[in-house]
């Protein structure tokens, strides 16, 4: 005898400061990419000696985005969103560390070790995931990886945004040449994150999508020897074992 | 809602246990899809808000107050102490030409000199190349930063502005600006005493240890690695100090951040 009920997964903090994340960035990719492209005279190339594989980026890219010739709006548009870009990166730094969010994203020695595990699982090998956290370790990784990336955004920006008033921040960086492509590492950082994020999200079913927006997802729980739940809904007396087959992903 | 042990099954860090019942969560998932829908329709309707604002110099006013707003805290946070990092003059080399705004004209020598302007556009004086020659010679090897995003390591010569200041002008050092134009008032700048007054801010006179070549700023530009190249500008004709700041500015009504500042 089963029965449904919804559990938390994503406190409202968490929520809020994920959505509000998304245009912002968004914003910000977007302005950087016209500050991007009024130096193409040098633009960054993927490839190997001669070979370039790929120019960042092709007019077919620039142009429908319109990027090209807007440099006073993207440096308008960058130089002020960055500023809440900032804000909301700093409540929800704060916000994990009250709410020791920050664990989920940290992986232990466990793991760690169930790196292999996990592997195999994904790629059909074996049955049964690894015993993890609310993440599993290659969740933790790119999660924490794009926190660190927003730190890095942040203070790369302000080494290339005032050089000389800040001038040991951009030493820090290695300078300003060096500030300028790690602030745009991290950028192709971002979109490849999204990419990857996208396709786990999709993976992981829409109930999965929907608890970051309601905070809840419904999870199948056996009533404890068969005995119904009163009609209430009040507590079961202890917590009812879980569906094993309920996965939670990204 | 209750407030069972957690029920998670892979427990959160953060976790608080909560948990509603399927009736709960589906009224629960009614609000949170008109909230999201509020959200979405919230961000559209602000992104084409600032889109359509009028415009202040080329870019939505509500852009330009922005930029008012980030001169407010930069230079609320300035220190005349910080240097921009120099450079060996090895490490330095001739940079690329980018802009012919206010010099298109071929420079005729026998006729230029340099104004000096007070506060009402009276003459306060008129110099030779002789007289900025003849004032302590200063070199700085800094990066040159263009908004455009390139930059570039090179060696200035020339006075400070600072020593220009008070070998004539002692007593225009309060004035809280100073505006600064080619001779035929094509390509003007605006840029607060502060900076100008700087150790590294130089009028100009050498560009890799030669003299300015005419497409460089020939005879005398403004150099600071205080600024991005835009208001560096080449071949003064006229300084003017003044107490407001200067309203002709060439890149900032053209969309640009008058302030500038790196």
């Amino acid at each position: 005898m089963t029965e449904r009920i919804a559990v938390e997964k994503h406190r409202r903090g968490n929520r809020w400061m994920h959505w509000l994340n998304f245009p912002l960035l968004t914003v910000m990719i977007w302005s950087g990419l016209r500050i991007y492209w009024a130096d193409l005279r040098d633009p960054n190339v993927l490839g190997i000696g001669s070979w370039e594989v790929f120019t960042f980026f092709p007019d077919f890219i620039n142009e429908p985005l319109g990027l090209e010739r807007r440099l006073a709006r993207g440096m308008a548009f960058h130089f002020s969103f960055g500023w809440l870009f900032l804000i909301n990166g700093l409540f929800f730094a704060i916000y994990l560390s009250r709410t020791k969010g920050w664990r989920n994203f940290v992986p232990n020695r466990s793991d760690f070790r169930n790196i292999g595990p996990l592997l195999l699982h994904e790629i059909g090998l074996r049955k049964e995931a690894p015993p993890q956290g609310k993440y599993n370790v290659m969740q933790q990784l790119s999660y924490a990886g794009v926190l660190f990336m927003g730190f890095l955004a942040i203070v790369s920006g302000f080494a290339i945004y005032k050089p000389t008033q800040l001038s040991l921040l951009t030493t820090l960086m290695g300078g300003y040449e060096s500030a300028r492509f790690i602030h745009w590492l991290v950028t192709i950082g971002f979109l490849a994150f999204f990419v990857i994020h996208l396709l786990q999200v999709a993976r992981a079913g829409f109930g999965n999508f929907w608890s970051m927006v309601t905070g809840y997802e419904l999870i199948e729980v056996e009533a404890i020897g068969s005995t119904p739940t009163t009609d209430d809904g009040s507590t079961p007396a202890e917590p009812p074992t879980v569906d094993e087959n309920e996965e939670v992903l990204a | 809602m209750n407030d069972a042990p957690n029920l998670n099954p892979h427990a959160a860090a953060d976790s608080t246990g909560r948990t509603l019942t399927e009736a709960e969560f589906k009224a629960r998932s009614r609000r949170s899809f008109l909230t999201g829908l509020g959200g979405v329709a919230a961000a559209g309707l602000g992104w084409r808000w600032v889109q359509g604002r009028p415009e202040a110099d080329n870019i939505p006013d509500v852009l330009r107050s922005a930029h008012e707003l980030n001169e407010e805290i930069w230079r609320g946070l300035f220190r005349d102490g910080a240097m921009a990092p120099t450079f060996d003059f090895n490490e330095s080399s001739m940079m690329r030409v980018n802009g012919r705004h206010g010099i298109r004209e071929e420079l005729d020598m026998d006729t230029w000199q340099l104004v000096v302007l007070d506060d009402d556009g009276s003459a306060l004086g008129v110099h030779t190349l002789e007289d900025l020659r003849g004032l302590p010679q200063e070199e700085t090897i800094v990066e040159h930063k263009c908004v455009e995003g390139w930059s570039h390591v090179v060696t200035w010569g020339g006075p400070t502005f600072a020593s220009f200041v008070n070998a004539w002008y002692p007593e225009q050092a309060n004035r809280a600006f100073v505006g600064l134009s080619t001779p035929d008032r094509e390509y003007n700048v605006g840029l607060e005493m502060p900076a100008m007054l700087h150790a590294q801010t130089l009028l100009a006179l050498d560009l890799q240890r030669a003299p300015l070549t005419e497409e460089h700023g020939a005879p005398v530009r403004l150099s600071t690695p205080l600024k991005y190249g835009i208001k560096q500008i080449k071949r003064i004709g006229t300084i003017q100090f003044s107490d407001t700041q200067p309203e002709n500015d060439y890149w900032t009504v053209r969309g640009y951040d008058w302030y500038a500042a790196l």
